[in-house]
């Protein structure tokens, strides 16, 4: 449960920021009183905020902008035993996200004013990051009816989106954008061709020496191209939810050049791992859109790079052993991803020369002005909702010590170097790695 | 029958097939004719029986309840002969095409044929192949003229006038007739007009028809003289073109809280039938501002005048 009553004064000084968005670099530090920001930059230092505020010195760790993760699924409501908003919301502050955006696909869907409700109250009473739904595009998530998206963007919910769907009807999904358009709601795809994607990996050698069937790369860009004339037809901000190979890099970079009011996002696990990871029908690597091959994998990187990719997400999607401990093709698909995200970024840094500002602006700043959110930037006014990153500390990801309820975690075992050492939300600390 | 060739041409057309074939000269006279027949209408003989002798036949390809008694009361007030064809017991039926159809009561020779038909452009299809005055009560997602009329004489009757006045038509323009007749009528008397709507119940190019869009509700009545209502029918209500009735009736639905924006004491209009609490208050429906009983009235005058006024052209046409 976020304390939102939190009257205590407190700084964080001698850290390094990165929060890119404010034009912030360098030393500094952060105060924060009752929630909120009073002041942030190299102006914050323990003379300046004296005597009687409790200050936390930072010893050159990083200081960033909370994490805003644009997609999240737990289990709650209806399989609970999967994910809770409370366990989900453990995982996300142990990586450093302060911002949880959960997805429809829940039992009920949430395609509804009142479970949008039902999820903000949830989250306001259980968990200990913010946490807003994103709401289904069409009832129960069926491709046919569009849901209330004007009643429940006044619930609350930041974007529609049919989660790990395509909305295949192109005149559904043409009508969505446009009454979407009224609204101003963001509309977010899964892409991917549904017709083209019965299969379990990518499609190519890989697949065919495991003797799996896969899935084209041409399945998310049919549908990326067909989406984005629709977004020229009817003016609608759009979002593909996640990339995951060069063909729709191309695509992307072209439409944003049109001047399109299109962005696009990519799982962290996209752009650090590719299909050789699935090994010998590894479940944990079974995703969807499917992990592709090393050159596709290098594209996505260099498009985060470049700002051709808008947004990096976790992608977590909490499985327990009964829809993962099967033969590869009966498994579900998906992985954690809370917990590892900021760590998993991080490597990209250290050794493939990706920007920190880039990796922080993806995180942060970006979906916060995609889906209308105050969070995600340092500034004084701003909610204090921050993270002190060690981006040299070296851990071990071991499932049984990671908070998330499920631990089908794509990292098993590896050790990766950098991590969220502090997190704070609405000016309290809710993860330590200290204590 | 000499007097009424003797009357002056109200309009060039022949026949009544849109308002777009209207100049901004034979719409106030149209509406002039309507008013004297009005007072008609109110007095204790209601007969004037100028159409004696004439025949007219109500074709209804689509189910109408008001459109076709309108007409048929209209006709009988003249002294026409009316006769109602119920088209799903016909020839249709049996498998006829349209066409047939009229040619066969054409055949029969009467003076003014009223036809309904589902499809747009069907009313102009038939009026050139019949020899008698084709008044179009609703063809499609096309024109409905005579509403429009009716609409324009209510809306004359409270202001005095059309010109500069705004009035901002709501809900389901995509698949509205009457909105397009309006559209096209009150633009070309000068109206300001405004259509009102989420973009899923708007046609694409719908800004080139001289209207302001909103899609906003509040915006689109701020400062409006007459708010227009359409009927939405309820099965685009729950998700194809708009998500479910009570999304609609709370972004769109006119309510006294939406009304307050538009001039106090704006006229609210429906052309029927409603569904109320859906796109329309009850409230808002019967209270003072409601002139939706007054447009049933104003119907019947205009299919009056538009008889009369077709009745001057004489009536045997031959075939085009």
């Amino acid at each position: 449960m976020i304390n939102r009553n939190s009257q205590k004064r407190r700084a964080w000084i001698n850290a390094q920021i990165v929060a890119p968005a404010q034009g912030l670099s360098g030393k500094g530090g952060i105060l924060v009183d009752d929630g909120w920001i009073l002041a942030v930059g190299a102006q914050v230092t323990r003379e300046m905020v004296g005597a009687g505020t409790e200050v936390t010195d930072c010893k050159g760790k990083l200081l960033i902008p909370g994490l805003i993760d644009m997609h999240v699924s737990t289990g709650e409501p209806g399989t609970e035993y999967r994910e809770t908003l409370a366990s989900a919301s453990e995982a996300a502050a142990a990586g450093g996200v302060t911002t949880m955006i959960v997805m429809p696909n829940t039992q009920p869907v949430i395609d509804d004013a009142a479970i949008v409700d039902y999820i903000l109250r949830r989250a306001r009473d259980t968990a200990l990051v913010r946490v807003a739904p994103m709401a289904a595009i069409t009832k129960g998530l069926n491709g046919e009816l569009m849901s209330e998206i004007g009643l429940v963007k006044s619930a609350g919910a930041v974007a529609v989106t049919d989660a790990t769907k395509a909305v295949a009807n192109a005149n559904m999904f043409r009508r969505a954008l446009m009454y979407a358009r009224d609204f101003d709601m963001l509309v977010v795809q899964h892409v991917e061709e549904p017709t083209l994607s019965s299969g379990f990996m990518n499609s190519g050698e890989a697949a065919s020496r495991l003797g799996l069937a896969g899935n084209s790369a041409m399945a998310e860009v049919i549908m990326l191209e067909r989406d984005l004339r629709l977004v020229e037809m009817t003016g609608a901000r759009y979002h593909a939810a996640q990339i995951s190979c060069a063909q729709s890099v191309e695509v992307m970079r072209a439409a944003k050049a049109r001047g399109l009011p299109v962005t696009c996002g990519v799982s962290i696990n996209h752009l650090v791992l590719n299909e050789n990871d699935i090994g010998a029908y590894r479940t944990f690597f079974k995703l969807s859109p499917p992990l592709r091959d090393e050159n596709h994998r290098r594209a996505l990187v260099a498009a985060m790079i470049d700002g051709t990719i808008d947004v990096i997400v976790s992608g977590h999607n909490p499985q327990s052993d009964d829809t993962k401990r099967l033969p590869f093709a009966e498994a579900a698909f998906g992985a954690i991803g809370l917990e590892t995200m900021l760590s998993a970024a991080l490597q990209l840094y250290h050794s493939e020369n990706m920007p920190l500002e880039r990796l922080v602006e993806a995180m942060s700043h970006v979906p916060a002005s995609l889906l209308g959110l105050e969070t995600g930037r340092l500034a004084a006014g701003a909610p204090a909702d921050f993270v002190i990153v060690d981006p040299h500390l070296n851990w071990k990801v071991e499932a049984a010590k990671l908070c998330s309820r499920s631990k089908n975690t794509t990292f098993e075992d590896r050790t990766l170097e950098g991590r969220a050492f502090e997190t704070v939300v609405a000016g309290n600390s809710v993860y330590n790695y200290a204590s | 029958m000499t007097s009424r060739i003797a009357r002056p041409l109200l309009f060039k057309s022949p026949h009544l097939l849109g308002i777009s074939d209207l100049s901004p000269l034979e719409i106030p006279a149209l509406l002039d004719l309507a008013d004297t027949y009005v007072d008609v209408n109110r007095g204790s003989d209601k007969r004037q029986p100028i159409l004696t002798g004439l025949t007219q036949v109500n074709l209804f390809f689509e189910a109408s309840t008001r459109t076709q008694s309108s007409f048929e009361i209209a006709g009988k007030r003249l002294g026409a002969d009316v006769m109602n064809m119920a088209v799903s017991t016909s020839a249709i039926s049996k498998g006829e095409t349209v066409l047939d159809t009229a040619m066969t009561i054409n055949a029969m020779h009467p003076d003014f044929l009223v036809v309904r038909h589902q499809s747009s452009g069907s009313v102009e299809l038939l009026a050139q192949k019949v020899s008698c005055a084709v008044i179009n009560a609703g063809d499609g997602q096309h024109e409905h003229p005579t509403q429009a009329l009716l609409d324009a004489l209510t809306i004359r009757r409270h202001f005095g006038k059309l010109q500069g006045l705004t009035v901002a038509i709501c809900g389901d323009v995509l698949h509205s007739r009457v909105a397009r007749s309006n559209i096209h009528l009150l633009g070309k008397m000068g109206v300001s007009v405004r259509v009102v709507a989420p973009s899923t119940l708007l046609p694409s190019g719908i800004a080139n028809f001289g209207v302001e869009v909103f899609n906003d509700m509040k915006r689109g009545l701020d400062g409006a003289d007459v708010v227009m209502m359409l009927r939405l029918q309820l099965e685009r209500m729950s998700g194809a073109f708009v998500p479910s009735q009570r999304e609609y009736y709370h972004f769109y639905g006119l309510t006294e809280e939406k009304l307050a924006y538009a001039k106090p004491g704006a006229l609210v209009m429906h052309p029927g039938p409603m569904n109320r609490g859906l796109e329309i208050d009850s409230i808002v429906a019967d209270g003072a501002q409601s002139v939706i009983r007054e447009q049933v009235e104003m119907g019947v005058a205009v299919r009056m005048a538009v008889l009369d006024a077709l009745s001057r052209h004489g009536h045997n046409r031959g075939p085009k």
